[in-house]
């Protein structure tokens, strides 16, 4: 027999606010926000967990929410890169990436601006990537720290060297040089 | 010699119009179009590469809860012209490749759309297929023209005369990889079909132009082109992919047709992207030079097989540059094509001479090695006075100037020129050099309309902006052409209810829209001065702009990169690129620079990552996903650098612009595989340059 689909009543605080609805249990965290919310700010490309584009802030670290189900974020605080606050660290972002110009098609862009949000936040926490070579160290933001940990986000109009300079100056420090 | 726009708007680094929408997501692409209350719609895909389909069983399919209808190749409606085979969707059980459409579910939400279409049972009457190119096939037809229309053979002079006479000849194959553009946004389109409205059919279509996206959509349902109207206001990356509907517009169309009133959605996942969205040909490319002792060119030859699909010919104009680039008294260039029951081929960035920069500046690098010239010392000796091809003048022709003033910011001159002699640790250092070319084009349709409306300006043309910045630059050439300032003209675009638009391709969007609102914006200043009045406006065609015919039009450009090989692991980075380009006036240094370095980026990835690999036993590509398919991450690219000449060119067009959107991606890899070889002494004829090719031979 073909199964039937069950549903499930859910809440998901996104961008400040409040929504209660039944998902799908099937229906990605990806699906509910741009095909049930109307929130389309994260963007689907591949719907693998590949591309980066779908990232959003959940609960305040950086994920894929095409690979997240929404049935289980039941309650979840979900920012994407039209949220608020507009002073904070999300903001700054996006002002850097339109100052360099660290985008085109803007597809991956959503998910390059929350990426580049928790890539601050887990550098100010001290984590270190592949490329830090000193592991107990405060990791300082290079050039190839920003690049390395931006690296899941793909952008196929090829504006990496443009976006790594707007995450260092979102991040108020200057690239090592204009173009890297 | 056309009347040169006074730049004033025109050369300053404004930031995209779009910008803010872009960074927070707001910008509506065509599968995020507000729509009331939506179907969903899951293309069911062929799963074999030849045959027929002999039955579909649609019950299970049906029987679940939210399924509207199940399309299929027994029940679609019959088109109006089937003579495009590829958008003849559903209109035969005969199948010609591996994933090709042959049903479509449509349903209440996405997950059930899915769902049913994996419960869609197809039965075939499968045949042997056939998806491999090689050089040697016995089925190779020369195809009547190239894209779009260029001679398939040219031939001059005498290629073995010379070959047989000359003291220095060089006759290798080169191969580039079949590649996916892989825009980051899927195809996508939302479909409205409302009987007896005015403009039944609406599609908002992820396209690179509205305007032809319904011309195709309107033969193929046998509509009046004024009963279609297309919306497309953001382009989530296209790079030629989007340049022509593929299967699933009429798919989205004609699934909303069965639902009249009913808005559908349809994106293609990423994994049908590799089947229905076109993708470059891999090309063979035989190459043969010959050259006296001071390295000029007494012949330069290339002969390029390549494959197209069993029901929709394209042949990529590979052969073009060799053409035009360099002086030499004997030339020839041809096709070959092998039709296999393959996806059909199609345009991307930079068609014909982004693989054939390839073989031809590889090509010339071994010769310089061989004669002990410097790679852009030999390039010099064999700049031609005139176009080779067509004994035409240049418009303006500096790719000298590119290789020179490239060179000195490079650092080129530090160059010892003896491959695998540099080591950083455990690292060999290499650099190589390519040249770069494309042509100025100028489409032969398009217009736009200038408005006074408020006290402000507003340009309306059907345009598209792919990323590309048309919605920040075309306002920049109609403040310079009414002698505003940028900031009172606002632009309409991405319509079908604005003027015609030619598709934004051949790197000839800007110049034809820009050619068409400069007439119209003249215009309107004779018309009206400086003080229209309220709701004036007037109309210009691109062919009302003069136009030039004596002169050969060429962007030009030389790309250099470094590149490091580790000695142990064969691993290759390539943590320099550096171009320097002759593409006319630059119109916005901010958004003009992101096209150059974003073709370099992408040649970059073409160089080392970029291989779609068809497995010729089930026929289809393999690695079609982004995991498996690698396009160059932020990682893989350090430094890319693009300049520009100032460069005036009074012929091609009243900005004074050639072209930026493509030149960026040609000889790119060339270059990187120079630089390669520099580094470690083994040269790599066949794209990617990956260290598997490298390992056994490094030093």
């Amino acid at each position: 027999m073909d199964e039937r689909p069950v549903q499930a009543e859910i809440t998901l605080h996104v961008d400040g606010q409040a929504h209660e609805l039944a998902v799908d249990t099937r229906t990605t965290l990806l699906d509910a926000l741009r095909e049930r919310l109307g929130n389309t700010s994260p963007k689907k490309g591949c719907d693998h967990g590949q591309c980066g584009a779908c990232t959003v802030l959940l609960d305040g670290e950086r994920a894929l929410s095409c690979l997240a189900l929404a049935v289980a974020y039941d309650g979840a605080e979900i920012t994407t890169a039209d949220g608020l606050p507009a002073d904070g660290a999300l903001a700054q972002v996006r002002q850097a990436f339109v100052d360099e110009d660290a985008f085109q098609c803007g597809y991956c862009t959503p998910g390059q601006v929350c990426s580049a949000v928790g890539v601050l936040n887990e550098v100010r926490r001290g984590w270190p990537s592949h490329v830090t070579a000193d592991l107990l160290a405060d990791p300082e933001l290079s050039d190839a720290e920003v690049a390395e940990r931006m690296s899941g986000n793909l952008c196929r109009c090829g504006a990496y060297v443009n976006i790594v300079p707007a995450v260092r100056a979102a991040a108020g420090s200057a690239s090592t040089g204009g173009t890297r | 010699m056309t009347e040169l726009l006074e730049p004033r708007a025109i050369g300053q680094a404004l930031a995209r119009r779009d910008g803010e929408r872009k960074v927070r997501g707001t910008a509506t692409y065509a599968y995020e179009t507000p729509a009331e209350h939506p179907a969903y719609a899951q293309i069911v895909q062929a799963t074999i590469a030849r045959g027929r389909v002999t039955g579909i069983d649609t019950a299970r399919a049906e029987a679940l809860d939210g399924v509207l209808t199940v399309l299929t190749v027994e029940n679609a409606e019959r088109l109006a012209s089937t003579d495009d085979r590829e958008l003849a969707v559903l209109q035969s059980a005969e199948v010609a490749f591996r994933g090709q459409p042959v049903g479509l579910v449509v349903a209440e939400d996405s997950e059930t759309a899915r769902h049913a279409a994996d419960l869609v049972r197809v039965s075939y009457e499968e045949q042997p297929h056939d998806t491999e190119l090689r050089a040697d096939r016995e089925d190779l037809y020369k195809p009547e023209k190239v894209n779009p229309a260029y001679d398939t053979d040219v031939i001059k002079g005498d290629v073995d005369a010379a070959m047989a006479a000359s003291p220095v000849t060089l006759d290798h194959t080169y191969s580039t990889a079949m590649y996916h553009n892989n825009p980051l946004e899927p195809h996508a389109t939302t479909a409205l079909w409302e009987p007896g409205a005015d403009v039944p059919l609406t599609l908002w279509d992820s396209t690179q132009g509205v305007h032809p996206d319904r011309s195709a959509v309107a033969g193929v349902f046998g509509l009046d082109e004024k009963q279609v109207r297309v919306v497309c206001p953001f382009v989530g990356g296209g790079f030629g992919s989007k340049g022509l509907p593929h299967a699933n517009v009429p798919l989205t169309a004609m699934a909303a047709r069965a639902l009249p009133g009913r808005p559908v959605k349809l994106a293609l996942t990423r994994q049908q992207m590799f089947s229905l969205a076109g993708y470059r040909t891999p090309t063979i490319q035989r190459m043969r030079l010959a050259a006296d002792r001071d390295g000029r060119l007494a012949a330069i030859a290339i002969d390029v097989v390549e494959q197209t699909s069993r029901i929709k010919e394209f042949a990529e104009q590979t052969g073009l540059p060799a053409r035009m680039m360099y002086a030499a008294p004997s030339r020839r260039s041809t096709h070959r094509l092998a039709a296999l029951d393959v996806p059909v081929p199609s345009w991307m960035r930079a068609p014909g001479e982004c693989p054939g920069m390839f073989g031809p500046e590889v090509a010339l690098d071994e010769l310089a090695g061989e004669l002990g010239i410097d790679p852009i010392e030999l390039r010099i000796r064999n700049e031609p006075a005139a176009d080779p091809e067509t004994g035409k003048p240049w418009s303006s022709r500096n790719l000298v100037e590119c290789l020179r003033e490239g060179a000195r910011r490079f650092g080129w001159h530090e160059r010892d020129p003896r491959p695998a002699t540099r080591r950083d640790g455990d690292w060999l250092v290499g650099t190589g050099v390519a040249a770069s070319v494309y042509p100025t084009m100028r489409q032969a349709k398009s217009t736009a309309v200038i408005r006074f409306s408020g006290g402000r300006y507003a340009a309306e043309i059907g345009a598209a902006d792919l990323g590309t910045g048309a919605w920040t630059v075309l306002p920049q050439i109609a403040a310079d052409a009414l002698g505003v300032p940028v900031g009172d003209v606002d632009v309409r675009i991405g319509d079908t209810r604005y003027p015609i638009a030619s598709v934004a391709g051949g790197s000839s969007g800007t110049n034809t829209w820009g050619s068409a609102i400069v007439v119209a914006a003249r215009e309107f200043r004779d018309k009206f001065g400086d003080r229209p009045a309220d709701g004036s406006e007037v109309s210009g065609d691109v062919d009302q702009a003069e136009q030039d015919d004596e002169h050969s039009s060429y962007a030009f450009g030389a790309q250099f990169a470094e590149a490091r090989v580790h000695a142990d692991t064969g691993e290759i980075r390539v943590p320099r690129l550096l171009g320097v380009f002759a593409v006319g006036r630059m119109i916005n240094p901010r958004t003009g620079r992101s096209q150059l370095i974003g073709g370099m980026t992408m040649g970059l990835s073409m160089a080392l990552h970029e291989t779609s690999v068809m497995d010729p036993r089930v026929g289809q590509v393999a690695n079609h996903d982004l995991a498996e398919y690698h396009i160059a991450a932020n990682a893989d690219v350090t430094s890319v650098e693009a300049h520009w000449l100032d460069e005036h060119d009074p012929y091609v067009n009243a900005m004074g612009s050639k072209g930026i959107g493509e030149i960026g991606i040609v000889g790119t890899a060339a270059a990187v595989a120079n630089a390669v070889h520099h580094a470690t002494g083994v040269r790599v004829r066949h794209l990617p340059v990956t260290l598997d090719k490298l390992l056994d031979a490094l030093p």
